[in-house]
């Protein structure tokens, strides 16, 4: 019932752009910037620990030097007379704090927790922590604890003769056919391994919160992927109501998986406030973002592949491994694009997870599929060379029509479409097969080609959506922005509903008093929150609207009209007959100071509680093959890169990525999403790498300087082309995941491309020159 | 960080006098020194700021060489048009330092003073023993995580590499390091660790670098900055060299030669067997390969730094080529 009547018309459409022909940017699927840009570049965006209160002090953390063993002592009395100090915070002080329920709804174990340890399994864990008036003095105090250790020998990673084989993971199995018998009995076969190390989310904000309690209320400003899921662990921790924690975080500086959960260093700044009464600043610091939390767990992986002569894989056989910590499990699902990126008759994935002595790691942009596609897209390559024909062509001889994991259609796959479009564009049909064969001057030039895909997760969601006096509209949700547009996408979507400027909607969030809202996490927000925005927003349009026609002192009662239309902010009849009125002016007439309408897609039959698991954990998560469809987006990378033949370094110098996201909502913001995931791949595949001194099992390059991430130099430009078309098997709106896809399947494109250039297969992440030279 | 007193130096004497207080330290553009101090390598007691001392700043170039001023930022001497036109190299190495942020802050004084990236050295806390910052307590480094340090130069106290690359070039032609009255040349400001890596400069207490000159020469006015790394910015040397060549009036017989490496051994390395090899000789590629590789005949490496040995020398053939070939 509205009319779309926006005032910005883009010029700068996109080949291949799903904006499925919206040419406004304030419409969903149009260009429009985001809305909270100027405030970020002006600075005038405040971040959560930049909060000033009134009696702020100071949380310092101290971290353990030995990676294994038993603190015998603490030796406080230096610190707690050095200047300024007000509490040094030990196991032995620390106030007794309940386990809390995990992320996927597990319930926590009936016993204390402590974020402060006295057995020591990694290098880095928080054993204490000093609080001062100011930062400088909690930071001098800190140096002044002495702990004393019991060290015992560590299990320092992956390759430790200690390590073993580690844990079976059971549900990560995936068989059918016979993959052993038919990979022995393939006449062509490739057998290798594949390795990723250690690597960071390196957010440009790193983490840290102020706590501050009022009487038994907490308030945490705290960078979050999560609100709702972190202020249940803080309301589990210190045993007070979900409601009487609020979580506050309004702009975030990056999260890239880091920031969706709370970690021991929260639960310490919450008890040093609570024992003080006043509020308490912790920030980490940089070198402490590499151990306060888990980046992307050590990953192994073996691939087989059996093929025919053409090329026809007949069977793949992958066993993979991953490092989890000495006392919790985190499974990077290794197999994930192994199983269904390609048609097999035959299939088996296993994997095994290693405890070493590490923080648990933790999700990074896209955890498992990332490291899953360096090995099957690598191997695929290789098959490829062995078959003697093109990568492009074994990928389409080996495409998968339907999941061949669940055996279900595909809601959508325009992989094919991305092949064509993203070779056409790249000029794949000039690249010649032969290794070596293409050099400019010093420099050894590879072309490669990679696929990847991210599956589509769900969920349920709820938004608030209010009309109000002044004709405005404001749009509420304790859902995030992290960069990725939030903002701005719903500031599309309530304005296309409402038939308003979206310059005239004001979307709020980032406050768990607003409505509450699932995980920022595994690309699916913006599905999530488009869906329940859009209906809130109808049930509001739908209420002025009723108002309007039958309210007796509106301008519209005598017309006895069915419906009428909102367009530009203005109300009026579908005919043209009778008055035209801006919403502004209805509600005067009617006397009413604003609409509101709270809007949801859950089960109608859901309980309080059923929501309350929605919003704080994954449990009510939907399946991406529940139903009748198998749920995925997809992606093809075309990269070159040029390898200096005497020194091995490798320089990115052109990529094209074709993608499918399905719908885009706002495909600007959606294209900037897609290039950060792959400069993130870039760096991926070059630098980055968390390094062991294997002597201590500790990380030594635990900050910008010395952990590489790709700086602008690095990046050449970046062509990005949209394939998707609207699944609504996916979304209420038609789209599918956008965040984590990008950086899937970028580093086995460049290992392609490398192998291409020089001949030589480099299977361990990161290609750095020592491995070419 | 723990507390320090801070002095405003309103003269050079008085910011020498100052600077021989035990635990006084100067402060320039703060780039190395506050880095240090958070990381907890430095505590100075007393922080003298040398930041508002007129005529420190200048860069004056002539037809005898470069004088450049101590307080001169990195940025403003990358960008000078006779440091471009006359002394390419020393331009060169100094956009391709650190970051643009740091180049706008850090001094050229402070560059010359800038400490090893050492992790071990860096990192107090987890690992006391470091020769350098604790002269007799050992070097963690050894036998660690080896891949940035040094295959040259190196002594059993410490295998720290040094990270410069403006030094690369000084050495190379023969600057000068001026403090004040006494000067005194690069290749002997930087020490080779030996038995005393904590000792790194050839400066007293009470000393001030008060400006570097540089002599004019052919050799200068005709090189390049090479500097190989991992990431293409914002990355010290996996190895460099600053290369300077001089060709007799045939145009292709070499007459001068300079070479100094950077990125591969503990402190700026002129590469002194590579020029004898060469001067005289024709510049051709195969001869340039050959003498390149006495650059490394001492080199020892502690395993994951071997790759050094194998591209210091590529990196001089390549930039003595480069050089040679912009005839």
């Amino acid at each position: 019932m509205t009319v779309h009547e926006l005032r910005t018309r883009h010029d700068d459409s996109k080949r291949g752009d799903a904006s499925d022909g919206a040419i406004f940017a304030e419409a969903v699927g149009g260009r429009l910037s985001r809305v909270d840009g100027p405030a970020k570049i002006t600075g005038a965006a405040k971040y959560a620990v930049e909060q000033q209160l009134e009696g702020l002090s100071h949380a310092v953390l101290v971290e353990s030097t030995i990676a294994a063993g038993r603190v015998r002592s603490i030796d406080t009395a230096a610190a707690k007379a050095a200047p300024g100090v007000l509490l040094v915070l030990t196991p032995d002080n620390a106030v007794r704090l309940n386990s809390a329920t995990d992320w996927l709804g597990t319930p926590p174990p009936d016993a204390p927790y402590c974020p402060l340890a006295r057995d020591i399994t990694f290098s880095g864990q928080h054993v204490a922590a000093v609080v001062a008036e100011t930062f400088e003095q909690a930071v001098a105090a800190a140096a002044l604890v002495k702990v004393a250790y019991d060290e015992t020998p560590a299990i320092v990673d992956l390759d430790d003769p200690k390590a073993g084989d580690g844990i079976p993971i059971d549900a990560m199995t995936k068989e059918w056919g016979d993959a052993q018998a038919a990979f022995a009995a393939a006449p062509v076969r490739i057998c290798a391994a594949y390795n990723t190390p250690r690597e960071y989310q390196t957010p440009m904000e790193p983490h840290g919160l102020i706590a501050h309690w009022q009487g038994d209320r907490l308030t945490v400003w705290e960078p979050s992927q999560w609100l709702d899921g972190m202020a249940r662990t803080y309301a589990e921790w210190f045993g007070v109501p979900f409601e009487n924690v609020r979580l506050v975080s309004p702009y975030i500086g990056g999260g890239f998986g880091s920031k969706a959960f709370a970690y021991g260093y929260g639960a310490v700044a919450a008890m040093a406030a609570k024992m003080l009464g006043r509020p308490v600043k912790l920030a980490v610091t940089r070198p402490q973002t590499f151990t306060a939390y888990g980046g992307r767990a050590a990953t192994r992986q073996t691939v087989a592949l059996g093929a025919d002569a053409e090329g026809r894989i007949q069977s793949i056989v992958h066993r993979g491994v991953n490092e989890t910590s000495v006392d919790g499990m985190w499974v990077e699902p290794l197999g994930s694009v192994t199983s269904i990126m390609y048609a097999t008759p035959n299939f088996s994935s296993r994997q095994n997870v290693v405890r070493v002595n590490t923080v648990v790691p933790g999700a990074l942009r896209a955890p498992g599929e990332n490291p899953s596609a360096f090995g099957i897209e690598c191997a695929i390559d290789e098959l490829a060379y062995e078959v003697g024909i093109d990568p492009l062509e074994i990928r389409l001889r080996n495409y998968a029509e339907q999941d061949p994991e669940v055996k279900k259609p595909w809601s959508t796959r325009q992989l094919r479409e991305a092949y064509a479009a993203g070779a056409e564009a790249f000029g794949w049909s000039r690249r010649t097969a032969e290794p070596r064969s293409m050099r400019d001057g010093n420099q050894l030039i590879g072309w490669g080609v990679a696929a990847g895909t991210y599956p589509v997760r769900r969920a349920y969601g709820e938004a608030m959506v209010r009309i109000l006096a002044d004709g405005s509209v404001e749009v509420e949700s304790s859902s995030i922005d992290m960069g990725q547009g939030t903002y701005t996408i719903l500031a599309q979507t309530a304005a296309e509903v409402m038939g308003v400027p979206a310059e005239n909607v004001v979307v709020k969030l980032g406050d768990s008093r607003y409505a509450r809202a699932g995980v920022t996490g595994g690309s699916r927000l913006a599905g999530v929150m488009t869906g329940a925005v859009h209906k809130a927003a109808t049930g509001a349009l739908d209420q002025l609207v009723g108002l309007a026609i039958s309210d007796p002192n509106s301008p519209f009662h005598a017309l006895q009209a069915n419906t009428l239309v909102v367009a530009n902010g203005r109300l009026a009849s579908p005919r043209g007959d009778g008055p035209e009125v801006s919403i502004a002016e209805l509600l005067g007439s009617v006397g009413r100071s604003q609409i509101e309408a709270m809007g949801d897609t859950t089960p109608a039959n859901w309980t309080a509680e059923d929501r309350y698991k929605n919003n704080t954990t994954i449990a009510m998560a939907l399946s991406h093959t529940e139903g009748d469809y198998s749920r995925h987006s997809w992606c093809a990378h075309f990269i070159e890169v040029r390898v200096d033949e005497d020194f091995g370094t490798v320089r990115v110098s052109r990529v094209v990525s074709a993608l499918d996201s399905g719908r885009l909502y706002n495909p600007k913001l959606a294209e900037s999403q897609w290039k950060g995931g792959i400069i993130m791949g870039i760096g991926q595949a070059l630098l980055e790498e968390g390094i062991v001194d294997r002597r201590h099992g500790r990380i030594i390059n635990n900050n910008l300087a010395d952990y590489l991430i790709a700086t602008n130099a690095d990046i050449p430009d970046i062509e990005v082309i949209s394939v998707g078309i609207p699944d609504l098997h996916s979304s209420v709106l038609g789209g599918k995941g956008v965040g984590e896809l990008g950086i899937v399947g970028v580093a086995p494109a460049i290992a392609n491309a490398v192998f291409h250039a020089t001949g030589k297969r480099v299977r361990d992440l990161p290609i750095t020159l020592e491995k070419l030279i | 960080m723990r507390d320090f007193s801070y002095l405003r130096a309103n003269s050079i004497d008085a910011a020498r006098q100052a600077a021989a207080l035990p635990g006084a330290m100067l402060l320039a553009g703060g780039t190395t020194l506050i880095d240090l101090a958070k990381c907890g390598v430095t505590e100075p007691e007393t922080v003298v700021d040398i930041t508002h001392l007129n005529g420190l700043d200048g860069i004056t170039v002539d037809d005898r060489g470069a004088t450049i001023g101590a307080l001169a930022r990195m940025s403003s001497v990358a960008d000078h048009a006779d440091i471009k036109s006359r002394f390419p190299a020393v331009s060169e190495a100094l956009w391709q330092a650190a970051s643009a942020q740091l180049r706008n802050m850090a001094t050229i004084g402070g560059n010359l003073m800038q400490r090893t990236r050492c992790p071990y050295f860096r990192d107090p806390a987890n690992f006391p023993a470091c020769n350098k910052r604790t002269p007799g307590s050992g070097c963690s480094a050894i036998g660690g995580v080896t891949r940035g340090h040094a295959v040259l130069g190196t002594s059993e106290a410490c295998i720290a590499t040094y990270p410069g690359d403006l030094a690369t070039a000084l050495v190379a032609f023969d600057a000068t390091v001026h403090l004040g009255d006494r000067q005194v040349a690069a290749d002997d400001f930087f020490l080779l660790p030996g038995t005393t890596p904590d000792r790194e400069h050839a400066i007293e207490p009470g000393e001030m670098i008060t400006a570097i000159s540089i002599p004019a020469s052919a050799a200068a006015g005709r090189s390049t900055y090479l500097k190989v790394r991992d990431r293409q910015s914002y990355e010290f040397a996996a190895a460099s060299a600053a290369v300077g060549i001089e060709f007799e009036a045939d145009g292709r017989t070499i007459r001068d030669l300079r070479v100094a490496l950077g990125g591969v051994a503990t402190k700026p390395w002129r590469a002194r067997a590579v020029e004898e090899a060469l001067k005289g000789k024709v510049l051709e590629a195969d001869t340039v390969k050959q003498a390149s590789l006495l650059a490394i005949e001492a080199a020892v490496d502690h395993g994951a730094n071997h790759y050094k040995i194998e591209l210091a020398p590529r990196v001089i053939a390549r930039a003595i080529l480069k050089v040679g070939e912009t005839a």
